[in-house]
């Protein structure tokens, strides 16, 4: 099937945001069971089952010139979602670099790269742009090269530094993240940023991870997924906006949840940077309705029982303490054994 | 993804009678890209098995045209640097792994203090290559036997001037004190090197009140030959028979028992594995103790006195 890109929808205000069948079909819907708990669920990112979003190593799908103008409208307001430390430039045009061999390799019709030692050629078909310059020379670009290439790719990015047998996070684009703030996390280690989630550090999870992580070698990049609530088709639920989207969660009642509540499912990307050795983490959401989801019965079903019995402190987190009555009762009615 | 790189030799030459410099190109497709302190393992195909080594990458890793590595012929080698040495020869196909990185450049660091004894030069090379580049601040002291082990003095100094601080051992000892003292805040030190170098640098400089976290150490110990054993597998009830100049890993391997690893020399930690009985000789730098009462690392452990049960 050829990707057909939707014009420019909203993520905001009047949330035009809505997904073709095709898109439902291929949503990534994250649990493998009745259950969810935390762990260490994290597997070789090996391509698989063409046409899903596990085929490529960055997946470009309908929602492509939406998400882009949406991260250029919250930078436009908030520069502060962009972040490289002078010590992250190596690591940046390792990213970019990444990008531009995958992309152009995976997706031909869309962006092309012509390359010439030094002096590279690339195109982005979809978002007219045609940029001549020189690998590892920041003067040849309009912008650094991590904001160049990442207002061009869906998906939030952090680029992680390796040293002293941790990660920081000391680079990143972070436009639509899950109610955390890269300017808040900026320098910090694998744990200081992860301190907020509630049980995964008492079970181990995070010591074996990062053990996990710093061993992830060139071209054998690794992915997880991880899934949380949204209210409205919103990208951007920052804590720096928490003003705009926090009392949305307080409209859901279990006549409108499955309008407003929407699925949101990270799919996590992590790589080894070749020249800098750092990290890269990529964060590709997708978000589905609940109206939408449903029309999967083997999903409704599930998604009913797994958000019935997750343990409060995860609720909690996730932020759907407030409305988790109403929409289990919404829930309930796809679920034969409710 | 494929694990190996098939790489021809394009130039084999030795430039002391034991250094032995060898430069691969690829195949097909570009090298892959690496960071400074990078190593590849050379798969060395022995007339009866094929010999995994780990060897640091030499040249720029801006460089993605060939591949650099430096083979000392080891006295007791299990093969591996002798084939190097007396059996490669320009135009043979060999496999490497691909690169990776247990001894990296520390990012934050002020000034990079550089330690190396013979033939422990070699990543030494590409940070060199890495520093000048990044314009950083950073000495290299050099201890080496003259005609033996001093095979990239006259290029070092060529390239790094007074940065270079070289040390005939025979006429001019390293001597470590005045290295280690007065450095400036936020200095971090790198040694490559035999292992009594590496013990005495760690000593001294702790000694002088360097925190553990500004020292940084290449600590190959790869598989030394030991004595014959045999292992038990616990859950397929297979025996296998581990000999004498080869490592549990290699014959695991051999038997199409594959595990994850990345070293092979003990300290990335990839390949742990439980054992369930049996005396165990740990040769590993990963391992906590009490982690070694039912965990080994079979790249260079080994079985010792009562037979051996792996929990695989
Ligand atoms: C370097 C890679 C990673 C980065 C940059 C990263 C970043 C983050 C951030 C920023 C958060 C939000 C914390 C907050 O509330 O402020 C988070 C949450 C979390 N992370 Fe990671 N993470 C990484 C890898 C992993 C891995 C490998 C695991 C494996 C288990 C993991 C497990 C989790 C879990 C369970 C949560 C809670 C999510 C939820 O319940 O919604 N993370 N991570
Ligand atoms: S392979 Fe690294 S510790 Fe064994």
């Amino acid at each position: 099937m050829t990707l057909i890109l939707k014009p420019v929808e909203t993520y905001r205000d009047d949330f035009t945001f809505s997904n073709s069948a095709h898109a439902i079909a291929r949503f990534p819907f994250p649990f493998p069971e009745d259950q969810y708990r935390y762990s260490v669920n994290i597997e070789p990112a090996t391509s698989r089952d063409p046409g899903s979003v596990f085929e490529h190593w960055f997946d470009i799908d309908e929602h492509y010139r939406s998400e882009m103008a949406e991260r250029a409208r919250v930078l436009e307001q908030d520069p502060r979602r962009y972040l490289v430390m002078p010590h992250m430039q190596t690591a940046s045009w390792d990213a970019l670099q990444m990008f531009m061999e995958h992309l152009s390799n995976d997706y031909p019709a869309l962006f092309s790269l012509t390359r010439a030692g030094d002096q590279w050629h690339w195109r982005n078909h979809v978002l007219g742009i045609d940029q001549h310059f020189t690998f590892g020379d920041p003067g040849t670009l309009p912008c650094e090269p991590l904001e160049f290439i990442t207002r061009q790719v869906q998906g939030d990015i952090a680029l992680l530094d390796q040293r002293d047998n941790d990660l920081f996070m000391d680079a990143g684009m972070v436009t639509s993240p899950a109610d955390w703030s890269l300017a808040f996390d900026a320098g910090m280690s694998f744990k200081q940023w992860h301190t907020p989630v509630p049980m995964a550090h008492e079970l181990g999870v995070f010591d074996r991870a990062l053990k996990y992580l710093l061993n992830i070698q060139v071209d054998k990049p690794v992915r997880r997924l991880n899934w949380t609530l949204t209210i409205n088709p919103r990208m951007d639920t920052s804590p720096e906006t928490f003003h705009e989207w926090g009392h949305d969660r307080s409209t859901v009642t279990a006549e409108n949840a499955g309008a407003l509540v929407h699925l949101r499912v990270e799919l996590q990307f992590m790589a080894r940077l070749p020249r800098s050795n750092g990290l890269m983490f990529s964060i590709r959401t997708y978000l589905i309705s609940l109206n939408e989801l449903v029309t999967n019965p083997v999903w409704a079903t599930r998604l009913h029982r797994v958000l019935r019995d997750l343990p409060d402190p995860i609720a909690d987190y996730k932020g759907m303490t407030r409305y988790r009555q109403p929409l289990l009762a919404w829930l309930s009615q796809f679920d034969p054994h409710a | 993804m494929n694990d190996v790189i098939q790489v021809r030799v394009h130039a084999a030459l030795n430039i002391t009678p034991v250094i032995r410099e060898i430069t691969f190109e690829p195949v097909d497709t570009a090298l892959p890209a690496y960071s400074a302190g990078s190593h590849v393992q050379v798969h060395i195909p022995l007339a009866q098995r094929t010999l995994r080594n780990a060897y640091s990458l030499l040249n720029a890793p801006a460089d993605r045209t060939a591949y650099r590595i430096a083979v000392r012929l080891q006295e007791h080698s299990r093969g591996g640097s002798r084939y190097l040495h007396e059996n490669l020869k320009v135009g043979d196909v060999l496999n490497l792994s691909r690169p990776a990185n247990l001894f990296p450049i520390h990012t934050l660091g002020r000034h990079h203090i550089l330690i190396a004894g013979g033939i422990g030069i070699t990543p030494f090379l590409a940070y060199s290559e890495h520093l000048l580049r990044e314009g950083a601040s950073f000495e290299l002291h050099y201890a080496y036997r003259s005609g033996l082990t001093d095979a990239y003095v006259q290029p070092l100094a060529e390239r790094l001037g007074d940065r270079l601080h070289a040390y005939d051992s025979l006429e001019r000892p390293l001597n470590l004190a005045p290295i280690l003292s007065n450095q400036p805040l936020g200095s971090h030190l790198y040694i490559c090197g035999p292992q009594r170098l590496l013990a005495s640098v760690r000593e001294q400089a702790s000694a002088l009140g360097w925190p553990d976290g500004r020292i940084h150490w290449e600590a190959f110990s790869s598989a030394e030959p030991g004595l014959p054993f045999s292992v038990e597998l616990a859950q397929s009830g297979r025996r296998i028979e581990v000999g004498a100049d080869q490592s549990l890993l290699e014959a695991l391997e051999a038997n199409a028992v594959e595990i994850p690893n990345l070293c092979r020399g003990g300290v990335c930690g990839q390949c742990v594995t439980r054992y369930v009985k049996g005396d165990v000789t740990h040769r590993d730098h990963f391992l906590a103790a009490n982690e070694r009462a039912d965990r080994l690392m079979p790249c260079v452990s080994r079985g010792c006195g009562s037979s051996l049960v792996l929990d695989l």
